[in-house]
């Protein structure tokens, strides 16, 4: 079964669900501004770099969730993003 | 398929795509046919835009009526910037940048999964713009508004889209064909050491200098209100709880944690009007202005310090989580409600330069008061560096650096409406400096009706009943913008949620979110600055180089904490009002970085030899280097004492030297001593940004003129390496761009390639 890519639409899984209905519209619609605030909020990190890691045939075993943001925010301490006035 | 058209994009066929994938690029030739063809439905939606926004346009600039909807402004914007949008970038891609999808960019060539990750461009888009857009575009137009609305209102759209929106699009496609280069690096690359090393010390000082007069900005909104300082503060505690439930409880639920602190943040809003009503709060939580400008120096420090988790972090997902939520709200609000507006189009103090809420006449201080929001230099550091690492495919710099400012920008419009949207009286008295209200009720009505405004007749009981409204001890000279911003939000929103008894919420909602900007920004700023001088020391003792070395990383941040929060203190104990002497000061800084950012752009354009269309970067470049320079110039030569700093140095000192016990504004000699002291600051500050950003325009325009004589330069790029991904480049898929993205979905996930490079 094919999971969508993390950082793309889930516009193939809807393809795929979508029955056409209003009702299915609706929770099409839901299902994108969910996976649009997500995105914009960095919660679709883990998965982004779990495609990348399993794409990238790596004999290393991926780091798990917890590890993962840490490493993240603990890179952050190191690379300190700007943030605009 | 794809192998024909490498001559096409202009490179010299060295790109060959995998020939088992669809094509990574739509042909240019159909690609430029599809933007030719002109279906009689597209003829006549474009049609449609031009009208509304000519109406719009012949609205706020031809008919002068009594009053002016809101609704106008919010027309002219839009469709301005859709007609930007469609053409002029369009133009800036076709013939200047000429990004070709066939490329990887960094995303793809470094993809690492962590700091180099394609992203979706709708969501990069949120992601860039959150980046970008902070309290400079809520702040600067509320100052513009004593001009009138239609000075500020021509500069922030036409600005936007000749100026501001280019930069961030040249900046950040230049970025993204240097595998995310930040813009110092690519001022040392392309300018060479002297003009490398003015653009990196004219950043570090222009970033002190933002980040004290945002502070500066919460100062003043928090001083003497027990309401905002509790609520305010209590973001602090949201955050850490936050960060540890992040860390430890359940890692990687941004929007979950988001949310929880959402609530809280709400909760703690309205608490803070609880508090306010008692006596044990009142005492706890008004504290004077000095106090506070202390707590966020104090603050600052140990936020640049601690772990990204616990605070930085978790306060930057709150702030991401306001921004968007609060920006969507205010648009819906003033297109539902459509405030009329009786300010009128252009005011006295446009000619004259007397106005009391900043000094100086239109040009040039119009485009410095109102940075962000049309041409904000800051950007450039957002545009360069962090963004280019995550864009998934070329053509899609221009919908998010040059659609990204376009967003800003009408963030921008939306402040200047609400401010506009108050009553004209109340306005100047909030925004006098209390050195010329003496803060009190009577003092601003007298100094507000002195002003001989026409249709302007303040009573005593509107400041009183709005404050009182408001929750708030006094509205009087809450300098700065964000209240006045915050008033004029709550008008609105009490419109639409909750009536006049829901005002006082509003109002501390709007300061909580402005404060949350500014301190993530405070916290962000003193964080890269302290980097970027770490890097600067490290060339002389290089230990500094090693940012997990405590010592090294405690001096840095204590060197720039005390740096901006000088200026801060300064700031809020200049006799002479603060934020009217400051703020050009945040403008001119703002603007000289943007002069920066676009004289690196128009070098690198030069030496890709594309002199036809070098006046894309050349002419906002020229704007903003005339604006900046003779706004500095005014600020170091002006004889008129409210504008030039060294005259009104020089005036205090005379008068400290004939023995007068009291001058202008300041009414003790200490206090004399205090304008003497601050305005050599502001003026030795205005000395240092001009000349550095001279020396890095000169370098540029030599450069460009050696690039010129030799036809061409050095190529800085990463080489080229071939792209195996697709996406199409805008928000909305053309036909052709939806057909073959329909042939990679088609590959199933066996056959798509990994999107690494490694």
């Amino acid at each position: 079964m094919e999971r969508a890519r993390a950082g793309q639409a889930p516009g193939k899984v809807r393809s795929l669900m979508s029955t056409g209905t209003a009702l299915g519209r609706a929770r099409d619609a839901a299902r994108g501004v969910a996976w649009f605030f997500k995105g914009v909020m960095g919660e679709n990190a883990y998965a982004a770099y779990l495609e990348h890691h399993e794409a990238s045939h790596c004999s290393e075993p991926p780091m798990t969730e917890r590890q993962f943001w840490r490493d993240r925010t603990d890179r952050q301490d190191a690379n300190p993003e700007g943030r605009c006035c | 398929m794809s192998e024909k058209h490498n001559g096409a994009h202009g490179h010299k066929g060295v790109l060959v795509t995998d020939p088992d994938l669809p094509p990574t690029a739509i042909d240019p030739a159909v690609a430029d046919a599809e933007d030719r063809r002109w279906t009689p439905a597209k003829i006549a939606i474009w049609l449609g835009i031009a009208l509304l926004g000519g109406i719009a346009w012949v609205m706020l600039a031809i008919v002068r009526g009594e009053t002016v909807n809101a609704i106008w402004f919010v027309f002219a914007a839009v469709s301005t910037y859709l007609i930007a949008y469609r053409f002029y970038s369009k133009f800036i891609e076709r013939k200047l940048l000429q990004p070709d999808d066939r490329r990887a960019t960094p995303a793809e060539y470094k993809a690492d999964g962590k700091d180099y990750v394609a992203t979706d461009r709708r969501v990069l888009y949120g992601h860039h713009f959150a980046a970008i857009a902070g309290a400079g575009p809520l702040v600067g137009p509320v100052l513009a508004a004593q001009m009138g609305y239609l000075p500020g209102t021509l500069w922030i759209i036409v600005g936007v889209i000749l100026a501001g929106a280019v930069q961030d699009y040249l900046v950040m496609f230049f970025s993204m064909r240097r595998g995310g280069r930040s813009l110092g690096q690519m001022a040392r690359e392309e300018l060479g050491v002297i003009g490398g090393t003015a653009a990196l010390l004219a950043t570090l000082t222009i970033m002190i200098i933002i980040v004290a007069i945002l502070a500066l900005v919460v100062v003043n909104a928090l001083g003497e209100s027990p309401w905002g300082v509790f609520s305010v503060s209590m973001t602090i505690p949201i955050a850490l709880f936050m960060g540890v439930y992040l860390r430890f409880i359940r890692p990687g639920k941004v929007t979950e944690v988001s949310l929880i602190g959402f609530a809280l943040l709400m909760l703690a809003i309205v608490a803070g009007g609880w508090i306010a009503e008692t006596e044990w709060g009142v005492a706890l939580f008004t504290l004077d202005r000095v106090t506070i400008a202390w707590g966020i120096i104090i603050y600052g420090f140990i936020a640049a310090v601690l772990p990204v988790w616990l605070l930085l972090a978790p306060r930057d997902y709150l702030s991401t989580f306001m921004k968007i939520g609060t920006i969507v709200l205010l648009a819906v609000a003033i297109i539902i409600t459509r405030p009329e507006i009786s300010v009128p189009a252009i005011s006295e103090f446009a000619a004259t330069g007397t106005g009391p809420v900043v000094p100086g006449p239109l040009f040039p201080f119009l485009f410095v008061t109102i940075a962000c929001g049309a041409l904000s230099g800051f950007h450039a550091l957002i545009s360069s560096g962090t963004t280019p690492k995550l864009i998934e495919k070329e053509r899609q710099a221009r919908f998010i650096g040059y659609g990204g400012m376009l967003m800003e920008s009408f963030v921008a419009i939306m402040a200047l409406v609400a401010a506009l949207s108050i009553d004209r009286g109340i306005y100047f008295a909030m925004n006098t400096s209390a050195a010329a209200t003496g803060g009190t009720v009577e003092g601003a009505v007298a100094f507000v009706n002195g002003l001989g405004l026409t249709g302007v007749n303040l009573a005593p009981e509107a400041l009183t009943s709005l404050a009182g409204n408001v929750g708030e001890e006094s509205i009087v000279s809450r300098t700065g913008g964000a209240p006045t911003l915050a008033v004029g939000i709550a008008q609105i929103m009490q419109g639409l949620f909750g009536g006049s008894g829901a005002m006082a919420f509003w109002y501390h909602f709007a300061i909580m979110f402005e404060a949350l900007f500014i301190l993530t920004a405070v916290d962000a700023g003193t964080r890269v600055a302290r980097f970027m001088l770490q890097d600067s020391i490290g060339n002389f003792i290089p230990r500094f180089r090693d940012t997990s070395w405590r010592v090294g990383a405690w001096v840095c941040t204590a060197i720039m904490v005390a740096g901006w929060g000088a200026i801060l203190i300064m700031g809020v104990t200049d006799p002479l009002g603060g934020i009217n002497t400051l703020f050009p000061l945040f403008g001119i800084a703002n603007q000289l970085l943007a002069a920066i950012a676009l004289a690196v752009c128009m070098a690198i354009c030069a030496k890709k030899g594309a002199f036809k269309y070098l006046w894309i970067p050349a002419l906002p470049l020229a704007f903003a280097a005339v604006v900046t320079i003779s706004a500095s110039f005014l600020k170091i030569f002006s004889p008129v004492p409210a504008i030039g700093y060294w005259a009104q140095h020089n005036a205090f000192k005379d008068a400290l030297a004939a023995g007068e016990e009291s001058f202008g504004n300041a009414p003790t000699v200490e206090a004399m001593e205090k304008v003497v002291t601050n305005t050599f600051i502001q003026g030795t500050l205005s000395i240092v940004f001009v000349t550095l950003a001279i020396i890095v325009i000169i370098t540029a325009i030599l450069a460009t003129i050696r690039a010129y004589r030799n036809g061409g330069g050095d190529e800085t790029e990463d080489a080229p390496v071939p792209s195996r991904i697709y996406a199409p480049a805008g928000l909305i898929p053309t036909p052709p761009e939806k057909e073959l993205e329909a042939k990679w979905n088609a590959l199933g996930p066996v056959k798509r390639p990994a999107r690494s490079g490694h």
